[in-house]
């Protein structure tokens, strides 16, 4: 159930149908767990062909008789060959956990469909049934069917099959829910579709893939069940079963042990096989989970330095960062993909650098290759990564996460998904004051109410007992801003800062980071793909593209004379409907003071 | 937040009474003729219909619900139909035994599948992920009842460290009670187990790859104070899988106590349900509902108070 509640969310599409397959046998457990299971099913449809005795035939003389060649695996406690029972169980088995499927399917496919197609009550009342079936201990009910139709296997196996309906009605109905709300479903009712030309259509091939692993792993758990039921007695003694034979095994265990094991193993195996179908489909078709890559970090040794681009602009000792030859790599399954190629740019304190660039230039990259914090697969590697006049670049990352919030703080891009949601902010602000700076806990709260002062926050009081959900978005920017600036460090990464804000609170939050930066006398490494955010608060600034230093330079002179067509039509992008070309064309000399209105509203 | 348990218990008492009659309608429809059963094959039909009368079973089956309904609501269960015994009575007994095992083994799956979903989560990948992966596709492939038999053939027959069957009370000798009830306990943690690691190993690889961890982790924060926000942050989801797993396991208990000879609820449920002793299996329907919606109710509060979003909603 688990697992295929999670593929839900990646909504396999058709056209990935082919390689689902593909993938899937390219696995070794898959495809030994796919012939295991073949070969079972196969044992079951010819029982009456290969079966080598009658399963009911008694034989005196067989009586827990060892293997012999004409009983292979010996006889059972009345007479009986253990292989052809064994044989015939699987067909009981199969055909058990067939009637199991067909009914759970039927019935929670349908139901799942009708109610995220058709919403509101239908919705409501189904979700409800679902719910309930999951609180009833269903074996009460089996139990009470059991007595009544004395033992009718038929019916108890749908009776199970109901009981495992809601799994399939789960995955059902959220697909359904997710198509039903996409435009284009709506387009098609227009048209004149009908619901189940719709559904045919568009929403079965999308739920295909989780439906299979949930079979897969329900049709395991249903044979679990009926064996079980078997084993207390509930079904017909003439029938060969596994769970019968498993009880009788266990009356003997002691002396004749291989009783219960030929069973046990028989059910064993075949569980394990639909299982790991289940788990190996899941895991081909849950694309998103990161592949940790066994060689992860896999070093560029023929990498060249002629590549690189980008320079130091100060001198030695002067610098606060020094990042010389950065290279940031992803790691996926046996491809590695390169997203910055050796950058190199240095900070003086006090000095505010932009780098600008479009999505997927590699600029956040850099920010987090400086924090050591690259996600999951990411890799970097770097000539030279000075902070504060430490080599960085050669420090365990023990010491090298010491330096995050006493030399680095970091601002991220969106609000919202940067706070905890289940924690306070007074908490989130205090517990690294705390824990990494040793405060006392009094201590703690008053420096964290200081800070949600200086940063703007009216009433601090109550920011401090909200949680995330309960503060606006430029608020939770600024209690972002200060938790960044808590430890006082040397060097303010920012990552797109105002992105995620409205306009109006964009010039604020800007006009803050500036004023903490020279009151704190911080350098500010500033990741932002909007010209105007340069023009208000930079002093220089770096254009990245495709992992690579376009230019740098002094804000003026790149604003006054962009050397690559690309710094032009950033520029030109950024100021769209605000100033025209003509307009900055017109005063060469005041285009900067311009640009600074415009970009930042600053008075 | 009362108003919010409130709602939930209300949506609790429509689930047990539509769960009552649902069990109610289904027992008489299965067992069309109780009387059979109750007398054996041997008896005349007159014996049954005296019986039948005796019973109230030539009422129609509407005024049959309505009449077990009313009295139920007093808190009259009923008498067995087999021993004229309450019904209740005869639940109170039971329960505690029932109520021992799964408590316990719910102890054990949440704190060992918390325990070993959050390391496989954290290192997806490693020995140990890969290492619970196996052990949850074994546990998956073995049935409880076989687990349980390995269990009192190696603990109890071989090594003698529990009791192979009974139940000590609490109140006779707290360690018997503790030795007699962990074999079961145990027996029906283990599938319990592997469904809460899976289940958290998932959620916490997902929170894991939130912004929020990068953020807290560039506070300069350490490895198990980041650990504690992402277990927070991931426990809902295994937390829902534990409540889930309740009624799963009131069911499993009636496979484990036959095994096990415990004298609990799911002995009473099988031999009343072989002779087709509605009134009983109403009764125990109905407790084993209460308890599961007791269950959702505590995890309600629990998932509102980890998450305060969920409290607004």
């Amino acid at each position: 159930m688990s697992i295929a509640d999670k593929i839900l969310d990646q909504k396999p599409n058709a056209p990935v149908r082919t390689s689902i397959t593909q993938r899937f046998f390219q696995r070794k457990a898959g495809v030994t767990a796919f012939t295991i299971f073949i070969l079972v099913v196969l044992m079951a449809l010819l029982a009456p062909w290969i079966s080598p005795h009658d399963p009911n035939f008694v034989q005196l003389a067989n009586t827990k008789a060892p293997p012999s060649a004409e009983h292979w695996l010996g006889g059972d406690s009345a007479g009986r060959d253990i292989l052809s029972r064994i044989i015939w169980g699987a067909r009981t088995t199969l055909f058990g956990a067939a009637i199991t499927i067909i009914t759970a399917l039927a019935v929670g496919v349908t139901t799942g469909v009708m109610a995220g197609f058709f919403g509101g009550l239908v919705d409501r009342v189904f979700s409800w049934l679902s719910d309930a079936t999951q609180a009833i201990p269903g074996m009460i009910i089996l139990l009470v069917v059991a007595a009544g139709t004395r033992s009718n296997f038929p019916i108890l196996m749908a009776t199970v099959g109901v009981f495992m309906a809601p799994g399939y009605f789960r995955i059902t109905r959220s697909a359904t829910l997710a198509i039903v709300n996409e435009p284009y479903i709506d387009a098609a009712k227009v048209a004149g579709l009908t619901a189940p030309r719709i559904i045919a259509r568009h929403v079965l091939p999308g739920i295909y893939a989780p439906i299979i692993i949930q079979t897969a792993l329900a049709a395991g758990i249903s044979m679990g069940i009926q064996a079980g039921l078997q084993f207390l007695g509930v079904g017909s003694a003439n029938t060969p079963s596994w769970g019968a034979m498993m009880n009788e095994g266990f009356r003997f265990m002691l002396t004749n042990p291989t009783l219960l094991l030929w069973p046990s193993a028989a059910l064993g195996i075949t569980i394990a096989a639909l299982a790991t179908i289940g788990s190996t489909l899941a895991e081909v078709v849950r694309v998103r989970t990161p592949v940790v890559s066994e060689t992860e970090g896999e070093d560029d040794k023929d990498w060249d330095p002629a590549q690189g681009t980008g320079a130091f602009a100060h001198d030695k000792n002067e610098a606060i960062v020094r990042l010389k030859n950065l290279r940031v790599f992803y790691q996926n399954g046996d491809e590695q993909k390169t997203v910055v190629n050796g950058i190199s740019f240095d900070v003086k304190p006090g000095e505010v650098l932009g780098i600008v660039g479009e999505s997927g230039s590699g600029k956040s990259q850099t920010i987090f290759s400086l924090l050591n914090l690259l996600p999951k697969g990411g890799k970097y590697v770097a000539d030279q990564i000075e902070i504060a006049g430490k080599n960085v670049n050669e420090m365990t990352g023990k010491d090298r996460a010491k330096i995050l919030g006493s030399q680095l703080g970091y601002i991220p891009q969106e609000p919202m998904s940067n706070l905890d949601p289940t924690f306070t902010i007074g908490h989130q602000l205090t517990e690294p004051l705390r824990l990494v700076f040793g405060q006392s806990k009094a201590e703690a709260t008053a420096k964290a109410k200081a800070l949600l002062a200086r940063v703007g926050i009216n009433d601090v009081d109550r920011v401090m007992k909200s949680y995330p959900h309960q503060i606006s978005g430029g608020m939770a920017q600024r209690v972002l801003i200060a938790g960044a600036i808590a430890g006082q460090p040397s060097v303010l990464l920012a990552d797109e800062p105002t992105t995620a804000l409205d306009v109006t609170v964009q010039a604020e939050v800007l006009e803050l980071l500036r004023e903490l930066q020279q009151e704190f006398g911080m350098a500010l490494i500033l990741v932002t793909h909007n010209f105007g955010v340069v023009a208000d608060i930079c002093d220089r600034v770096v254009v990245m593209r495709e992992g690579a230093v376009v230019e740098m330079g002094e804000v003026e002179q790149i604003f006054a004379q962009p050397k690559a067509q690309y710094t032009q039509d950033l520029i030109d992008a950024s100021l769209d409907g605000t100033l025209s070309r003509k307009d900055l064309d017109a005063s060469e000399t005041s285009n900067v003071h311009i640009l600074k209105t415009a970009g930042g509203g600053q008075k | 937040m009362t108003k919010f348990i409130a709602k939930r218990l209300l949506a609790g008492l429509i689930l047990l009474a539509a769960v009552c009659m649902g069990t109610f309608f289904l027992a008489h429809l299965a067992i069309s003729d109780p009387t059979v059963a109750l007398l054996g094959s041997s008896a005349t039909p007159e014996q049954q219909a005296v019986l039948a009368k005796e019973l109230g079973l030539d009422r129609p089956l509407l005024v049959q619900f309505q009449a077990w309904l009313s009295s139920a609501i007093t808190g009259d269960l009923g008498t067995s139909w087999r021993n004229q015994q309450p019904v209740w009575d005869q639940i109170v007994l039971r329960v505690p035994v029932t109520l021992s095992v799964v408590s316990f083994a719910i102890l054990i799956s949440a704190f060992v599948g918390v325990v070993c979903g959050l390391i496989a989560g954290l290192n997806p990948g490693s020995t140990f992920d890969k290492g619970v992966k196996i052990a949850t596709v074994l546990l998956f492939a073995l049935p409880g009842f076989w687990i349980s038999l390995m269990l009192v053939i190696w603990f109890a027959v071989r090594l003698r460290w529990f009791p192979s069957f009974g139940y000590v009370s609490p109140a006779v000798s707290f360690g018997g009670w503790i030795r007699s009830i962990t074999l079961p306990a145990v027996a029906l943690a283990l599938g319990a187990i592997v469904m809460i690691a899976e289940q958290l190993r998932n959620q916490v690889i997902a929170v894991s790859q939130q912004d929020f961890v990068r953020t807290l982790r560039s506070r300069g924060l350490s490895n198990f104070r980041v650990n504690l926000h992402i277990l927070r942050n991931a426990s809902p989801a295994a937390l829902t899988v534990i409540a889930v797993l309740f009624a799963s396991l009131l069911s499993g208990a009636i496979v484990v106590e036959a095994i096990f000879s415990l004298p609990g609820l799911g002995q009473l449920t099988q031999s009343a349900a072989q002779i087709g002793d509605i009134p009983v299996l109403l009764g125990i329907t109905m407790v084993s509902v209460v308890f599961v919606v007791i269950i959702y109710v505590v995890l309600d509060i629990a998932l509102g108070w980890i998450n305060p979003k969920v409290r607004l909603k």
